[in-house]
């Protein structure tokens, strides 16, 4: 037992230690998380000497009012999404972030005219811009490829089991474009029993193909091992399967929802001010254009677009089109509405857990 | 088992049938761990067999994925093998953290349980021992309770205790998670122990320490040895309670692979299951020399 | 009791024994005894002390939360102190409606609404946006406020919801385990069932006390011809097979479920068999995995050395005497099977099947991995509340259902077979 307790006190003096040059990022895997270790991570290390321990979770946002609740934080810095984020600076699980430690672009502008509108809140400093959308293996389809959203739950004409997230979020919003709701009424619909009726209803009819996913990294290795044909993914990992692994995989720019995503710190992080430095070196002009390149999410800034080259996966792919914020990709887009998210997220949630349950 | 001679064809048929559904069965407990094995060296990334495997092409087979986990996670995997690459990997490879993480907490845990565990039990075997029973279901109830109860539990009371995030809470939760199986070994054991053997050396002016653990130790040594295994295991193959209590970089050999099959299950896992297959074979072995042990030390015949 | 203080037996004291002291024998032997129970529960003390601290504590801790929850009367002192001043049934007045509006700007104020609409929409679904949305802009509130709130949102009136809040002013409540059976309050305070589309945890308990029976009989089914086999033949073979039953049981939990990932899975090895054996068309492969079939076949799999084994050790003594002098008096195999040897197990059935059952019902790891959405059981669903949805008290109304459960059936182990007679490989 002393044996014991000197382990475990040796232990406690060592993490006490690495504590202090070293700051533990939450971040979503698979290759997003690799992104932010080539743009922001890496670099931040080599210029500041703290470590950043990168770690994982299906939605980093769910962990954090669990660890801010039970008075034990054990990250430093999270990416969330753009609802995620609002809701939980509401609930005073998240730090104040100060918008002065946001360093101006190259050419002198402020930082807070850089960023584009909105991507900067009370708690969140954005990093970038990702879509879920539908993708395909071209070899399941290859004289009659799919086209839009309402493909995806044609099982007749497309045959195939469908990848799904496990969640209502996004796949609420998909159901009802596919039912014909056009992206600019998809929020009022949905606002009314009726409309989340109708997506219910949607999703119903093809509930018994649908393969769930819980992580980012599965519908690429599910359409890859052939268990789904067609799956709702978020596009940067579809992007980097197809092109960096040559993968068959096409993306249908159609009836997707785009957001934005950030840096936000949780309520009592174990080293805030490694953090905020973390937070103001990462969404600097120059790195967010770099994450860019690594993975196909927009950056935040302004300055940042023109910076972003060709994918360094396969050093000749240019980044540019294949970005959510592309205009080409806009045609039939909706714009994922926080103030709704934030309000309902739970309530939506509820409703889909018990309709996923029964069967 | 032999089919006796005056067996009707009835009987004959279904003494073939019951031998052929008994081989299905112990083929269907064994197949699914032997399969991981050939395909953990698959040369490919997939699950199941590439024709050259099945051709026994050498070009089929690979040793890529046993690479992967000592590479994943180093700072600088495409360096040259020496020993700064291994030092790497001794610090930074993911697997190999999570090797010693659960090293350290499956020891330490081990202790604890096999302490407390064997005096209980030595006082559990006493005739004398009040509400024997009461207390006996109070400490095989961490086995029996859903596991989502006690990491729920768990975490709640570290929360307040402030052990979250720290090894010794694994510890003392993987601790506690292991004690069962240690107080029905020992038990076990001592259900034919010769309670005359201690008197005889208190008569003879043994002290109560020194019959421990001169007379009653080494013949209950085997028992203590397997529930210390077993122990060992349970918590060597914990996840539930580390996903809960643990701290996010606090990872573990079962949490990597949680996470590996949640994330993206590459034959890397099946890399590690092999290895953890290994593991049990020998652990298996240990436990069946020490029941031999144990049976040849109380003057039992293997019958 | 007599004392006595005589050193040596006398005449007078023949009748009562006494020690070489000259105590009286039964006192002696009574302190003995006393001491000797002393001695054996100060061996047990210590492992007893830390399985109630490290053990029995915290799950009493956590299931005190099922009827505890004052998110309500933590945030809303103004209206908490309005309903317990004002009697059920009172219409809720200006008076009531200024106590909200006050609350309403000290949850804007403490960044607070989210968890009071959280917890009252718990129990009135569709209410949480109602608190953040109104709180977000409480400052503009004025009076009067039954009109300024009624006009911020009608549903401020609904008699329902007011009945939902007095219920959550009050810190202790029976109402998570109403939720947890599919119930809710109406605005009388009666117990109703919940809306059908939101009906999810008796559905979620029955299905995985089906799954649990189902796999209870399946492990008896495959595991009692192999106790049997293993049983019957000489020792030499026995240990040889049983190495089959004790490599899986020694196995890792994860590898084990990984494995019937690998095999199961649309691409995997078993549909591959399949569809080279031409017994399913490759365009008809067979979903045997993240559904409720995956969970059955790998938690089969994983249970059956749980029934093998304690049928096993039933088995083995069983003289196999019995059985022949039955075949000898005329009994054809079948009925000496059922009339002598069966009844002889039944002691090993009901410890195997109490066991896998126990087991079973609480299983989270691999229904979580290969379950999908069908194959979830009511662990998963109390792992859900507690790290996803942080509906706490719900989560440990459920636990303590499932616990319960549990508890009876491992009572009744202990009454049919007895804690001690538990034994491992």
């Amino acid at each position: 037992m002393t044996r014991l307790l000197i382990l475990t006190t040796a232990l406690a003096g060592a993490a006490g230690m690495a504590s202090a040059q070293s700051i533990t990022v939450l971040g979503w895997g698979g290759a997003y998380t690799q992104s932010q270790v080539e743009a922001y991570h890496k670099p931040f290390t080599a210029a500041t000497g703290i470590t950043v321990i990168s770690v994982d979770s299906d939605n980093p946002a769910t962990p954090i009012p669990a660890m801010v609740e039970a008075n034990n934080v054990t990250i430093d810095v999270a990416v969330v999404e753009y609802a995620d984020a609002v809701r939980l600076c509401d609930e005073g699980m998240l730090e104040v972030i100060d918008h002065a430690i946001l360093p101006p672009a190259p050419d002198g502008t402020p930082a807070m005219e850089d960023f584009l509108p909105g991507m900067v809140t009370d708690c969140m400093v954005g990093t970038d811009v990702f879509a879920t959308i539908v993708a395909y293996n071209t070899t399941a389809f290859p004289d009659n490829p799919p086209t839009t959203i309402a493909d995806f739950f044609d099982t007749e004409t497309f045959p195939g089991k469908r990848g799904v997230r496990r969640g209502a979020k996004a796949t609420l919003e998909m159901a009802l474009m596919a039912d014909g709701v056009p992206a600019e009424e998809v929020y009022s619909v949905l606002a009314t029993p009726e409309g989340v009726d109708r997506a219910f209803a949607k999703l119903d009819s093809i509930k018994g193909d649908i393969v769930w996913w819980q992580t980012g990294s599965q519908p690429p290795q599910l359409l890859a091992d052939g268990e789904v044909t067609m799956s709702i993914a978020w596009n940067g990992r579809i992007f980097n399967a197809a092109v960096a692994e040559g993968q068959p995989f096409q993306i249908i720019w159609d009836g997707q929802v785009y957001e934005p995503e950030g840096f936000v710190i949780p309520k009592g992080a174990p080293n805030l001010d490694a953090a905020l430095q973390f937070v103001a070196f990462a969404t600097s002009t120059e790195p967010l254009a770099n994450a860019a390149t690594w993975i196909s999410y927009g950056p935040t800034r302004a300055s940042s677009a023109p910076l972003v080259g060709v994918f360094k996966g396969d050093g000749v792919t240019p980044m540019a089109p294949h970005l959510p914020t592309s205009p080409e990709n806009l045609a039939n887009a909706l714009l994922s509405d926080y103030e709704f998210w934030v309000d309902r997220d739970a309530e939506l949630n509820e409703r889909f857990n018990a309709w996923l349950a029964a069967n | 088992m032999r089919i006796p001679p005056h067996a009707t064809p009835l009987e004959r048929l279904w003494a073939w049938a019951y031998r052929a559904l008994c081989a299905l069965v112990l083929l269907f407990l064994i197949a699914p761990i032997l399969v991981v094995i050939p395909l953990s060296f698959n040369a490919e990334p997939y699950f199941t067999f590439t024709p050259r495997m099945l051709a026994l092409d050498p070009e089929g087979y690979s040793l890529r994925w046993y690479d992967t986990l000592l590479t994943f996670g180093m700072q600088a995997p495409e360096a040259p093998r020496d020993a700064a690459w291994w030092r790497d990997a001794w610090k930074n490879a993911h697997w190999i953290r999570a090797a010693k993480n659960s090293l350290i907490i499956g020891i330490a845990s081990t202790a604890v349980a096999t302490v407390l565990g064997t005096l209980a039990a030595l006082g559990l075997a006493r005739p004398e021992m009040p509400f024997r029973r009461a207390v006996m279901a109070i400490l095989i109830s961490p086995m029996i309770v859903p596991i989502i109860i006690t990491a729920t539990g768990l975490f709640f009371f570290y929360s307040s205790a402030g052990l979250t995030g720290s090894y010794l809470g694994i510890v003392l939760a993987h601790a506690t998670l292991g004690i069962p199986f240690v107080i029905i070994t020992v038990t076990a054991t001592l259900v034919g122990f010769d309670q005359s053997l201690n008197r005889a050396a208190a008569s003879l002016g043994a002290s109560p320490a020194r019959t421990f653990f001169k007379v009653t130790l080494p013949l209950i040594l085997p028992g203590v040895i397997s529930g210390a295994l077993f122990a060992f295991v349970t918590s060597f193959d914990e996840v539930v309670v580390v996903l809960f209590i643990a701290a996010f970089d606090q990872q573990t050999i079962p949490r990597q692979m949680w996470n590996g099959i949640r994330e993206q299950l590459s034959p890397a896992i099946l890399a590690v299951a092999t290895i953890l297959v290994m593991v049990s074979v020998g652990l298996l072995t240990a436990i069946e020399l020490l029941r031999r042990r144990s049976e040849r030390l109380r003057g039992l015949s293997p019958s | 009791m007599a004392q006595s203080e005589a050193s040596s037996p006398g005449p007078e004291t023949a009748g009562a024994l006494t020690t070489a002291d000259g105590r009286p024998l039964a006192a002696a032997l009574a302190r003995a005894s006393a001491r000797a129970r002393r001695r054996a529960f100060l061996l047990v003390l210590p492992l007893l002390a830390f399985i109630l601290v490290t053990f029995v504590l915290p799950i009493g801790q956590m299931l005190l939360r099922s009827v505890h929850n004052d998110a309500f009367p933590r945030n809303m002192p103004a209206l908490t102190a309005w309903f317990s001043a004002n009697p059920r049934g009172t219409e809720p007045g200006e008076d009531a409606f200024a106590a909200l509006a006050a609350d309403l700007k000290g949850l804007r104020a403490n960044r607070t609404a989210g968890e009071v609409g959280t917890r009252v929409n718990y129990e009135f679904s569709g209410t949480r946006s109602l608190f953040t949305a109104t709180a977000r802009n409480a400052e503009a509130l004025a009076p009067p406020y039954r009109e300024a709130l009624l006009a911020a949102d009608p549903a401020w009136g609904d008699p329902r919801l007011w009945a939902v809040m007095r219920d959550a002013s009050r810190a202790i409540t029976p109402n998570f385990y109403l939720a947890a059976l599919d119930r809710a309050r109406d605005e009388t305070g009666a117990v109703v069932r919940a809306p059908p589309e939101r009906r999810i945890y008796v559905l979620l308990f029955e299905r995985t006390f089906l799954v649990a029976g189902v796999i209870t009989a399946l492990t008896l089914l495959l595991g009692y011809p192999v106790a049997h086999l293993l049983a019957t033949l000489p020792l030499r073979w026995s240990n040889l097979l049983m190495i089959f039953v004790l490599l899986p049981f020694w196995t890792s939990l994860l590898v084990r479920t990984t494995a019937w990932i690998v095999l199961l899975q649309g691409q995997g090895v078993v549909n591959n068999v399949l569809v080279a054996l031409g017994i399913v068309p490759d365009s008809g492969r067979l979903s045997l995995i993240y559904n409720q079939t995956g969970t059955i076949i790998a938690m089969t799999h994983i249970l059956l050395p749980f029934m093998i084994l304690p049928l096993y050790s039933v088995m083995r003594p069983i003289p196999p005497s019995y059985t022949r002098a039955a075949r000898s008096l005329g009994a054809s195999s079948w009925t000496a099977f059922r009339r002598i040897y069966f009844p002889l197990t039944l002691p090993g059935i009901a410890a195997g099947g109490l066991l896998v059952f126990i087991l079973a019902v609480g299983y989270y790891i691999t229904p979580a991995l290969v379950g999908g959405a069908s194959g979830q059981l009511i662990s998963n669903l109390i792992a859900f509340h507690m790290s996803s949805s942080l509906n706490w008290s719900l989560a440990a109304a459920l636990a303590a259902i499932l616990l319960a459960a549990v508890l009876l059936l491992y009572w009744l182990y202990d009454r049919l077979i007895g804690i001690d007679n538990l034994k491992l490989g």
